[in-house]
């Protein structure tokens, strides 16, 4: 049992490359929660994805033991969060489970879009923030001008703020001692009915659904029945424990801590993150407020490489929706692609996640469709339908108009590259909305049409600023606009998977671009094969592709017959990878390359 | 000899269609090529008697698995044979002969380079038997021979030609064409000096850059300057065809062109899928024993083979059986490369279903194939796209 004057929460705010896993890796080891020998880097990610990517894409928590220097003994517990856009709700959720945040910014880098982002979220759940500057081992750090930008733009007071090196554990110990000073100790009743609050759920393949909680007010002890507020269901709890960070199994957990239960759930749908918990019998009386549930914003098709492949695919995506209940699925029919599903995400970071996921950890091979957003599609009827597949189009006469989703984009870049930045953005059909420096730093606001963004527009801008920009946006709302479905034929036949919504007076430009990729993305067959964009029947590009005009093995003797054989059933797997449309074979990875504006 | 297109009614085994031929593999060159990928290696010394007495015991050992057949060809490949002493040329076709049944016509080809040195044995090769050579000109200028790194020049070519003609009523030559920096017009012109040199027979190939060569890795490393691409060598094949043919040497083969009557028996078994014992390191073979086809490799290392032989009197690394589809695969790849195609009934016996109809009236609509009776031909251009045919029937 801990009094709550020794418990502080937080979680750790930061773009992405700040050093937020590595100050946790940090904090962990010089506590001795982990041994030296069991450490490794970026210990809380515990996806093979995560690490690959240095990113966060789970929320992960890890409870600390902390001897502060005035003679006490506390206990901190981190919630790590994830950095990126997408998982900005899996965020603002892990923040209402703690009382702060450290604020690290990387001191030779400066404030950058998702620290903005993320800050917010902070702000908004009333966090006491501790900033940090991180990397003060590299040559280019300057804190003073990054302590002073962190005035200026994000608007908390700087001048208190700690020089860290996560890399060589310079400043970690004024880190705990901030945690414990600064920091709030939450506040709660042990006596009062329990009140806990669902921060996350995920599924184990041993424990079945293992509920990250927060304890408000009570306690809960292992073997009590516990009553799902939203959902009336009851269940018996197995387990009670908290991280550290591999599970640990405890008695009970009290007002003001974080940890896990186990209560034999199923599926991980069963749980409704921001749900209240209480006891079955004497439980509170008021919920918590709850959040609502993640939508889906980036919609895209999903098929096997190998038709065979389809039942595989089916067990597959249930196991992954299982863990990841912003993650939705139907099936969908396409002529071309035959039989797959239509998957929503959370952005396209999420997509890309989801997808190796399906094709590392259940080894199937995929063809990812256009991604798309939802078009609202008035009838004239005065009805309302969501578009969520181009392919899905109803006929043009029953259509009045159409609406798209929109965003507001905040972008943080170097004065240099910021004529790079206005023309990208006016070229997808941006509004700008605001414009100030930080320091060297532009940081424009754009109005966009989420569907000029949801492809390749982060790519693009990496590519135009050699990396230095950096992006968060927030959706806004819908807005009407002369939006057309262009679609793709190839040999004179439509393949529905290319189909994609683009704005009309843009539809030439990427029609052009999209066959041209084509005509580059399908090998040479025996025959010329016409690629055309069209929108209705009018064709608004055309490209040819030759046809190829030697393949032929010079020389084939006897000793050849044996090569010639195993060559061919090598083009047979070669040809698996491939689909086929009327004669035509298309690489599977045209199907998402062909979309890739080089503008 | 068995003519194209003449196909016996009754057959007991399909590799009479094909006939039968020996091959025998001589391993070693003075130099490696560059673009070459044959077994082929460079050796300070051969002793020739050991290679003699090997080669006798695999020829034995084989004519044990197919006895009272007639051979309708012998051929001595490479590497190149021409560095063989005739008398080792000699005791192999006497071992032959004692072997199996001679057909009357028999051909007997060797792979000969062109230089004045190997052309003092044409006479002794002759009068062990070798009635066709086959020799390795590729060039006929000495800066693209330097290139493919070939130790004779050109007019070594042609005194060693002429020699070769004095010797053997027939004999054939080799160029290589699409090389570095030859222009479609530098071919059609050498093309047309190689047909004034020509007596019946000439094998023109294009570049191939094969891995493991030494242009292979120059390819690699992006250093290998100057190759023609794909149109303007698919150019240069239809140059071939169009001044072959007005010459009177139609292709009979994608890279092989005679006049009528004038085609190299040898290389018909492997194209018509008939029977082959191949000797020699790295030789393979297909024959058919007991009824069933077998398909044979030896080591490739010559030390290693030549060792295998002497201590356990054979040569063979891998004997596999050919089930019949898997013949009937070989045997439209390798008949389709022929001006007079396939038999389709010979085929389907082969394997137990014709070629689906949608795809061969597919492949005869867009003209790569042409259909007479049961006979299934490739066009010229369906013999340039061979490969994608071949994709097309097959995958």
């Amino acid at each position: 049992m801990t009094d709550l004057d020794k418990i502080r929460n937080f979680s750790i705010v930061a773009h992405i490359d700040h050093g937020k896993s590595t100050l946790a890796d940090r904090l962990i080891q010089e506590t001795g929660t982990v041994k030296d020998r069991d450490m490794q880097a970026q210990l809380l990610d515990t996806m093979d994805i995560e690490r690959e990517r240095g990113i966060t894409i789970k929320a992960n928590t890890v409870r600390i033991d902390y001897a502060a220097d005035d003679g006490q003994d506390y206990v901190l517990n981190l919630i790590d969060t994830p950095g990126h856009v997408d998982f900005a709700y899996e965020v603002s959720r892990s923040m209402r489970a703690v009382e702060g945040s450290l604020l690290v910014v990387d001191s030779s880098q400066g404030v950058e879009a998702q620290t903005l982002a993320n800050v917010y979220h902070a702000m908004e759940a009333d966090h006491e923030i501790v900033p940090i500057l991180n990397k003060i081992d590299l040559p280019a750090s300057d804190c003073d001008r990054v302590a002073e930008q962190i005035e200026d733009v994000i608007g908390i007071d700087a001048s208190g703020a700690i020089q860290v090196s996560a890399k060589t554990g310079q400043g970690i110990r004024e880190t705990l001692e901030a945690i414990v000073k600064e920091l709030p100790a939450p506040v709660g009743d042990e006596n009062a009915p329990l009140k806990a609050m669902l921060v996350d759920s995920w599924y184990d393949a041993y424990l079945g659904v293992i509920v990250l909680i927060r304890v408000i007010n009570g306690r809960l002890k292992k073997g009590e029945r516990i009553r799902m507020m939203s959902t009336d269901a009851v269940y018996p709890v197995d387990r009670v424990g908290v991280f550290r960070p591999q599970m640990e199994m405890i008695d009970s957990i009290g007002p003001g801590e974080i940890g896990f239960l186990t209560a034999s759930i199923k599926q991980v749908r069963d749980t409704r993150v921001g749900d209240t918990i209480t006891h079955e019998k004497k439980g509170c009386t008021e919920p918590l407020d709850g959040f609502k549930p993640a939508q889906p914003v980036v919609f895209c098709g999903l098929f096997p490489v190998d038709s065979a492949e389809f039942e595989d695919l089916r067990d597959a995506i249930e196991k992954l929706s299982l863990n990841d209940a912003s993650f939705s699925s139907e099936m969908e029919t396409s002529a071309a692609l035959g039989f797959g599903f239509r998957c929503g995400f959370l952005g396209l970071l999420h997509l890309e996640v989801i997808r190796d996921r399906l094709e590392r950890e259940y080894d199937i091979e995929l063809i990812t469709t256009a991604p798309s957003v939802i078009y609202h599609i008035h009838m004239k009827d005065g009805t309302m339908q969501e578009l969520h597949n181009p392919a899905d189009m109803p006929d043009l006469t029953m259509v009045d108009h159409l609406e798209e989703p929109r965003i507001k984009a905040t972008i943080l870049v170097p004065d240099e590259y910021l004529g790079d930045v206005l023309k990208l953005c006016q070229e997808r059909r941006g509004i700008q909305e605001d414009l100030t420096y930080a320091g060297t730093r532009a940081m424009v606001v754009y109005d966009l049409p989420l569907n000029e963004v949801v492809f390749d527009f982060y790519d693009r801008l990496k590519s135009v600023t050699k990396g230095y920009a950096s992006f968060d946006y927030t959706l806004t709302g819908y807005r009407e606009d002369f939006l057309v479905k262009m679609s793709i034929l190839v040999n004179d036949e439509p393949v529905d998977a290319l189909s994609t919504m683009v704005h009309r007076d843009r539809a030439e430009m990427r029609g052009r671009a999209m066959v041209e990729k084509l005509k580059d993305l399908i090998p040479r067959h025996m025959f010329k094969i016409p690629i055309q964009a069209a929108i209705g029947g009018k064709v608004i590009a055309r490209e040819t592709l030759s046809a190829m005009r030697k393949d032929v093995t010079a020389k084939c003797y006897g000793g050849d017959a044996s090569r010639k054989k195993k060559l061919l059933e090598k083009q047979k797997k070669g040809k698996k990878k491939m689909r086929q449309f009327g004669r035509v074979d298309i690489p599977q990875e045209a199907f998402i390359s062909a979309l890739k504006m080089d503008d | 000899m068995l003519l194209q297109n003449s196909w016996l009614v009754v057959l007991t085994e399909d590799w009479q269609n094909g006939g039968f031929g020996l091959y025998v593999h001589w391993p070693f060159c003075q130099s490696k090529c560059p673009y070459c990928d044959f077994n082929s290696h460079v050796a300070a010394e051969v002793d020739e008697s050991r290679w003699v007495r090997a080669y006798l015991s695999e020829i034995e050992r084989y004519g044990k698995q197919t006895q009272g057949r007639t051979l309708d060809s012998i051929f001595f490949g490479g590497g190149t044979p021409s560095l063989m002493a005739p008398e080792t040329v000699d005791a192999i076709l006497t071992k032959a002969r004692e072997t199996w049944n001679i057909s009357n016509n028999i051909e007997i080809s060797l792979e000969a380079n062109p230089t004045s040195i190997e052309a003092g044995r044409f006479k002794g090769y002759r009068d062990a038997g070798v009635n066709r050579v086959s020799m390795g000109a590729q060039a006929l200028n000495d800066a693209d021979l330097k290139r493919l790194g070939r130790l004779h020049t050109a007019k070594e070519a042609t005194q060693a030609f002429d020699i070769a003609k004095k010797n053997f009523d027939r004999v054939s030559f080799d160029l290589i064409y699409a090389r570095q920096h030859q222009t479609a017009d530098d071919w059609r012109k050498e093309l047309s000096t190689a047909l004034d040199l020509a007596l019946d027979h000439l094998s023109l190939y294009q570049l191939t850059i094969e891995a493991g060569t030494a242009f292979g890795d120059r390819y690699d490393h992006g250093k290998l300057a100057g190759l023609p691409p794909d149109d303007t060598a698919a150019d240069m094949y239809d140059i071939t065809q169009e001044i072959c043919e007005a010459a009177g040497l139609p292709a009979y083969e994608i890279s092989n062109h005679a006049r009528p009557g004038a085609e190299s028996r040898h290389n018909l078994i492997y194209w018509q899928y008939g029977d082959y014992v191949g000797v020699g390191p790295g030789a393979h073979g297909r024959i058919t024993v007991n009824g069933t086809k077998q398909a044979t490799e030896t080591y490739l290392m010559p030390n290693k083979w030549l060792t295998e032989v002497e201590e356990n009197q054979t040569g063979e690394s891998l004997r596999n059986f050919v089930p019949m589809v898997d013949q009937a695969t070989e045997y439209l790849m390798m008949g389709l490369r022929l001006s007079s195609g396939i038999n389709l009934d010979r085929y389907e016996k082969l394997n137990g279903a014709p070629i689906p109809s949608l795809k061969l009236t597919q492949m005869c609509d867009d003209g790569f194939l042409i259909r007479q009776g049961q006979n299934l031909l490739p066009t010229q251009s369906g013999r340039v796209l061979l490969n994608a045919v071949l994709r097309e029937l097959l995958v």
